[in-house]
């Protein structure tokens, strides 16, 4: 188990430099300097400035000190405005983590009831509409659904405010966000339920008469749940890429739309410190996700 | 001594029945081919289609697709539009063909139609903000997203089906060195970094002047590159490992102790068996390389303008949405259509040629 986890996270230490790596030799790849813009400066200036941000130094020594600098927290500062990217990341991952957190929770709770409510009416109505909706609801992006959602409940029905500031303005991110990876989880859940609900051990509690509501929680939910684990690393990934559009269609100023208006700015010291910033937490979450699921299922220790 | 002849001799056999034959009737024709229960010998593959064929959803995923391809090839034979031409009426630019609504024509057409007494070919989905047909600029977003989901999922097809097979095959420390390298890749957040080489790749390749492929644009040529660097992971993964499960079965094991060479042992035990999962995986590749090709269209990284893609027409309807409703529909109804069909047919693929993974 020690072993697993020590190799675990290797891999993620490896990954994370991987992802480094290819974001400041890429962004170093751009044609044109942080200093070639609209007013031409002379060499002597242009060589004065690079000299000041040790930009006249070889690419690995550049490189070397970036990486230093990201361990010590700083991502440099913004090509567009100046301002201190590791703060802007601070500020806007505030916002971002907050509806993030929100929507992982969404997802969760009701693909899980939603999951189980299918399996338990296997092939009656109520699993027809739920598998229904989550098949339909896989194939729409989530910028599509973001859309749709503002299209019929902002400007058709004016149940929402488009503009404003307010808790409820948080209710339309969050289920764009959550629908595409609720669906996924209904599925595995109705899965792995189904899957559980024909093992042996349930056969048995119910012969012995345990009460039909015990079976479901205590033996059947329990065993079902552990694939939704190993889930929910891939389930943060795909709610902070889901951000990026959702948060800009609803212009929340979270560290998603900030990634996209650098990306349209071409802000290249923005676009890497956010890749990087949000590659962590992704490689974070599916570190967590991959030792819990060890730590919980004792079966995969024996293999 | 009389011999009894009524009472039959002793048997000579303990267990013998002491059958007589002449006792026994022949089987006419009919009566063997009753018996008969063997099923017609079927490929493979033949047998994976009857079952494909006999799922409601597969036939239904499969029309849907089969209406969307005949309208993307015969939709810009038959409308005498362009993606990228401004309505013009009789040489003039036609400006207040602007935003106009499905079957509607502006003021310009409507005098020119009177005046000729001829019709002009409706705009289906109405027009854009900039006069041009919208209609046939769904249909070559759609064109786009099928470009990219199929040439993507070949691509991971080819690499990841090689790379696997030869990891399977050589095993040992060169599985594990290429296995960890796939880790690796598996584990980098593949949309950032696909966001990220999209992004330099715009800005250092050029294509415009490669004749097929400058047309799409560096963005579609870079977003294909990128595919083919980190997709195809998940498929070598698989590959991998039913190569390597493949390889300890007993047939195999019966083939090779019967002389049988290699190359005889790969076409015929080990490839028809991962065909399955080769299938399967590039169908569900194909939804997955479409939704991110429209995701990264919408925040602006995608095929080169004029170039239309659903995503990116999509983010443009955004801007109107209030007054134009219809133009984020259109293009929002062909993803969910495009998207639904492949997963559907992808899962029911899953279902036909591997009933063991069935979920």
């Amino acid at each position: 188990m020690a072993k697993y986890i020590v190799k675990r996270i290797l891999l993620a230490v490896v990954t994370m430099f991987l992802v480094c790596f290819i974001t400041f030799f890429m962004m170093n790849a751009v044609p044109g300097g942080p200093f070639n813009g609209e007013k031409a400066k002379s060499p002597e200036v242009i060589a004065a400035l690079n000299a000041r941000y040790g930009l006249d130094k070889p690419v690995h020594v550049q490189f070397i000190n970036y990486m230093k600098n990201i361990l010590h927290g700083d991502f440099g500062v913004s090509l567009k405005n100046g301002r201190n990217i590791a703060q802007t990341i601070r500020e806007s991952f505030a916002v971002s983590a907050k509806i993030g957190l929100i929507a992982v929770l969404v997802a969760l709770v009701f693909g899980i009831v939603l999951g189980c409510v299918a399996a338990l009416n296997r092939n009656k109505w109520p699993d027809h509409v739920i598998i229904f909706f989550v098949t339909l609801f896989t194939a729409m992006p989530s910028f599509v659904a973001a859309s749709f959602l503002l299209l019929v409940f902002c400007i058709q029905l004016g149940w929402v405010p488009v503009w404003s500031s307010s808790s409820q303005n948080y209710v339309l991110p969050v289920i764009a966000l959550s629908l595409p990876p609720m669906s996924y989880i209904t599925r595995l859940t109705k899965t792995s339920m189904l899957d559980a609900l024909g093992q042996d051990y349930v056969r048995t509690a119910r012969a012995k008469g345990v009460k039909p509501l015990k079976v479901i929680f205590i033996h059947t939910l329990r065993n079902a749940l552990i694939p939704v684990i190993t889930y929910v690393g891939p389930l943060c990934a795909a709610i902070l890429t889901g951000s990026l559009v959702v948060e800009k269609i609803f212009t929340i100023g979270g560290l998603g739309s900030k990634f996209v208006d650098s990306i349209t700015a071409r802000d290249y010291p923005m676009i890497m410190g956010t890749t990087i910033f949000l590659a962590f937490i992704m490689i974070l979450a599916n570190l967590i996700s991959d030792i819990v699921y060890k730590l919980v299922d004792p079966r995969i220790q024996l293999s | 001594m009389a011999q009894n002849y009524d009472i039959p001799a002793p048997k000579k056999r303990m267990w013998s029945l002491q059958l007589n034959p002449e006792k026994f009737e022949r089987a006419t024709d009919e009566e063997k081919r009753q018996a008969d229960v063997m099923a017609e010998s079927t490929t493979f593959f033949r047998d994976g289609m009857k079952r494909l064929r006999r799922n409601p959803l597969a036939v239904f995923a499969i029309w849907i697709l089969i209406i969307l391809i005949a309208i993307m090839i015969v939709a810009p034979i038959f409308v005498p539009y362009s993606y990228s031409e401004v309505i013009t009426v009789e040489g003039v630019r036609d400006k207040s063909a602007a935003s106009m609504a499905p079957f509607q024509y502006s003021k310009l057409e409507k005098a020119y139609m009177e005046k000729y007494n001829v019709r002009i070919f409706p705009h289906i989905m109405g027009t854009d903000e900039l006069c041009r047909d919208y209609f046939i600029r769904v249909v070559y977003g759609m064109r786009v997203s099928f470009l990219v989901g199929v040439f993507a999922s070949l691509m991971v097809l080819i690499i990841g089906t090689i790379y696997g097979a030869i990891s399977g095959y050589c095993g040992g420390k060169v599985d594990l060195v290429m296995m960890r390298i796939v880790d690796i890749i598996y584990s980098l957040p593949d949309l950032l970094i696909i966001i990220l080489l999209s992004v330099v790749f715009k800005e250092t390749l050029d294509f415009s002047k490669v004749p097929v492929v400058g047309k799409l644009g560096t963005n579609m040529v870079s977003m294909l590159i990128v595919f083919g660097l980190l997709y195809w992971v998940g498929m070598a993964r698989l590959v991998r490992g039913q190569i390597l499960t493949i390889k300890e079965n007993e047939y195999v094991l019966a083939a090779k102790s019967m002389g049988a060479s290699g190359g005889r042992i790969i076409r015929k035990h080990i490839l028809p068996n991962c065909l399955s999962v080769i299938i399967i995986c590039t169908a569900q590749e194909i939804p997955s390389a479409i939704f991110t090709e429209s995701y990264l269209s919408f925040i602006g990284l995608g095929v080169a303008l004029p170039m239309p893609s659903l995503g990116s027409l999509a983010n443009t309807a955004r801007s109107g949405m209030q007054s134009y409703p219809w133009k984020l529909v259109f293009p929002a109804v062909a993803i969910i259509l495009i998207c639904l069909a492949f997963n559907l047919l992808g899962d029911a693929l899953r279902d036909a040629f591997d009933p063991k993974l069935k979920g």
